[in-house]
């Protein structure tokens, strides 16, 4: 049995939450990879060095210089037919491209697994993760996406896999790339950072986030918010953990001004260690901290600030 | 231009559920039941097309057991102009959904479907884009701003790393993202209007489509429980704990 998994890639780099799905893939088969893009050599040699993975599949056309959902399925779907499995990581990309390429294949899909029972067998949550369905594919071809904070990524070196490369499948053009408004930040992506900080609604304003700065400054950690914080503006949208947002599962999150919504938890309740702080001491987030402080924010950032950097 | 809208009857946001003691699924007996929260976004950024000219006709489909005629009259009530139900007990899963809707397509040749970006049940987050490769068509998910300009419709997406910008050949499907609108509530005067506006009912089996389920349910179980752990009382001692007990910082 050999598995195909889509890469998300940046800059010749891999994305963290695709070396999970790689890592999921492993459990399923042989391994085979597909980078595609333009102008994507250096990210098929990263690939070639995952862990686990016996071929990349290269396909480098202008076509697919921005991930577009149609010429994507298109090209997943000319490769399938030597594939049981065909994998990605529940991205934006992942999201966007598999279902159309399960449909394609009269496929019904499998989103954002977080568990392999067998090749037919798999574990999803449901209801925000408030149940967990194991549920058993008839589909000759299952198609899948990963979620990332379920597996434990392979390593980002170790591999030396071949790299072929695959020519273009057609695809009618009714779809264009026009811009990215992509968040500039130093800080390390949510899905992949080991610490994140996230502030909800009672940061109050988009400027009082500049207190969590210096806190994820010293934990080099990457800054999230609940749903509230970024419908009421405070910030963009890619910040948001949760059910609909991003899900994340680091060793130590902290959780600040944020009520903790089930919708929320559903974001962040696989994380390691769970830190609230909130000034309402019946707020549902504390249910879920291994650590709890009944505080003002704005008192405590700034003496969590502090005492981070006294250390 | 007509929209089509699909919405979906799902267990109310607010609730949260329970799985059933025998492994089965999860308690829906006696829960509140919704319009999935997109699909509502789904609706009204259609009713808003129509207010601005764009739309000229809004057909809510909702596909499932009788009661989902209630989520119809919904999306009626918010401004939709007719209903379909596909009415089925079947387990309908987002394969057999797409397929419902394509034939519903067919018939009615909207130039626009609006779905919800994910129900907030099964949290498949797959329909829409399922629809529009059966379809043939165009699709903008995870849509935050729409514009119709002529035959081409220009989506604002949210992605892992911020906003893009796409440009679609209508006919297309979008799915909605949270920021894409706020909902109105229903007027009660077009509450009432909404129950003299038709609903047609079709069976699975008039439009021709399988509706099998491909994935079987095994067991549905509760999850990993957290248990509440410690209040500290100062930041220094949090900061203290972090370290010697948990060691994560």
């Amino acid at each position: 049995m050999t598995v195909l998994v889509l890469l998300d890639h940046e800059a010749g780099i891999i994305k963290q939450p695709s070396r999970s799905a790689v890592a999921a893939a492993s459990k399923l088969g042989d391994v085979h990879v597909l980078i595609a893009g333009q102008g994507v050599q250096a990210a098929a040699d990263a690939a070639a060095k995952l862990p686990g993975v016996a071929k990349v599949l290269l396909a480098d056309d202008a076509a697919y210089a921005n991930a577009l959902a149609e010429p994507m399925s298109a090209l997943l779907v000319s490769l399938a037919p030597a594939y049981s499995h065909l994998l990605a990581a529940t991205t934006a990309v992942g999201k966007n491209i598999m279902p159309r390429v399960a449909a394609l294949l009269d496929s019904q899909p499998i989103s954002d697994i977080s568990g392999v029972v067998d090749a037919d067998t798999f574990v999803r949550p449901i209801y925000a993760g408030n149940a967990m369905a194991t549920v058993k594919s008839s589909d000759a071809k299952k198609v899948i996406t990963v979620r990332a904070a379920s597996f434990d990524p392979v390593a980002a070196t170790g591999g030396s896999a071949a790299i072929e490369a695959v020519a273009a499948a057609a695809s009618a053009s009714v779809s264009r790339f026009v811009s990215a408004e992509l968040s500039k930040s130093e800080r390390p992506e949510l899905t992949a950072a080991r610490v994140v900080v996230s502030g909800g609604r009672g940061m109050q304003n988009g400027d009082n986030f500049a207190l969590l700065d210096p806190i994820a400054d010293a934990l080099g950690a990457a800054v999230g918010a609940s749903r509230a914080a970024v419908d009421a503006g405070f910030v963009p949208n890619d910040y948001q953990v949760g059910q609909t947002g991003k899900i994340v599962a680091p060793e130590l999150y902290i959780a600040v001004g944020i009520s903790g919504a089930i919708q929320h938890l559903a974001g962040m309740k696989d994380s390691k260690v769970i830190v609230a702080i909130n000034k309402d001491e019946e707020a549902p987030i504390f249910s879920v901290a291994d650590y709890g402080l009944v505080a003002d924010l704005f008192t405590a950032l700034p003496e969590l600030a502090a005492e981070l950097k006294k250390a | 231009m007509k929209i089509l809208v699909p919405v979906k009857r799902v267990v109310d946001y607010n609730v949260k559920v329970r799985v059933k003691s025998d492994g089965t699924g999860v308690e829906t007996a006696g829960v509140k039941m919704s319009m999935n929260p997109f699909d509502e976004i789904g609706v009204e950024e259609a009713v808003r097309l129509k207010e601005k000219g764009v739309a000229t006709e809004i057909v809510a489909v909702s596909l499932g057991v009788a009661a989902c005629a209630e989520t119809i009259r919904t999306a009626l009530a918010m401004g939709a102009d007719r209903g379909i139900l596909v009415e089925s007990d079947a387990d309908l899963q987002p394969l057999a959904v797409a397929k419902l809707l394509k034939a519903i397509a067919d018939k009615e040749q909207p130039g626009l479907i609006i779905l919800g970006k994910q129900a907030i049940d099964d949290d498949m987050s797959a329909t829409g884009q399922m629809l529009a490769a059966l379809l043939g068509w165009s699709q903008g998910t995870f849509a935050s701003e729409l514009t119709v300009d002529g035959g081409n419709l220009t989506v604002k997406r949210e992605v892992d790393g911020g906003m893009e910008t796409i440009v679609l050949t209508l006919p297309s499907i979008v799915t909605t993202d949270l920021r894409l609108n706020e909902p109105r509530y229903a007027s009660l005067p077009n509450i009432m209007k909404a129950r003299k506006k038709p609903i047609e009912t079709v069976k699975p089996e008039d439009l021709g489509v399988d509706v099998a389920p491909r994935l079987t349910v095994v067991s549905v179980a509760e999850p990993p429980k957290r248990q509440a752990g410690v209040k500290v009382g100062s930041v220094a001692e949090l900061v203290a704990k972090l370290k010697t007990e948990a060691k994560v910082i």
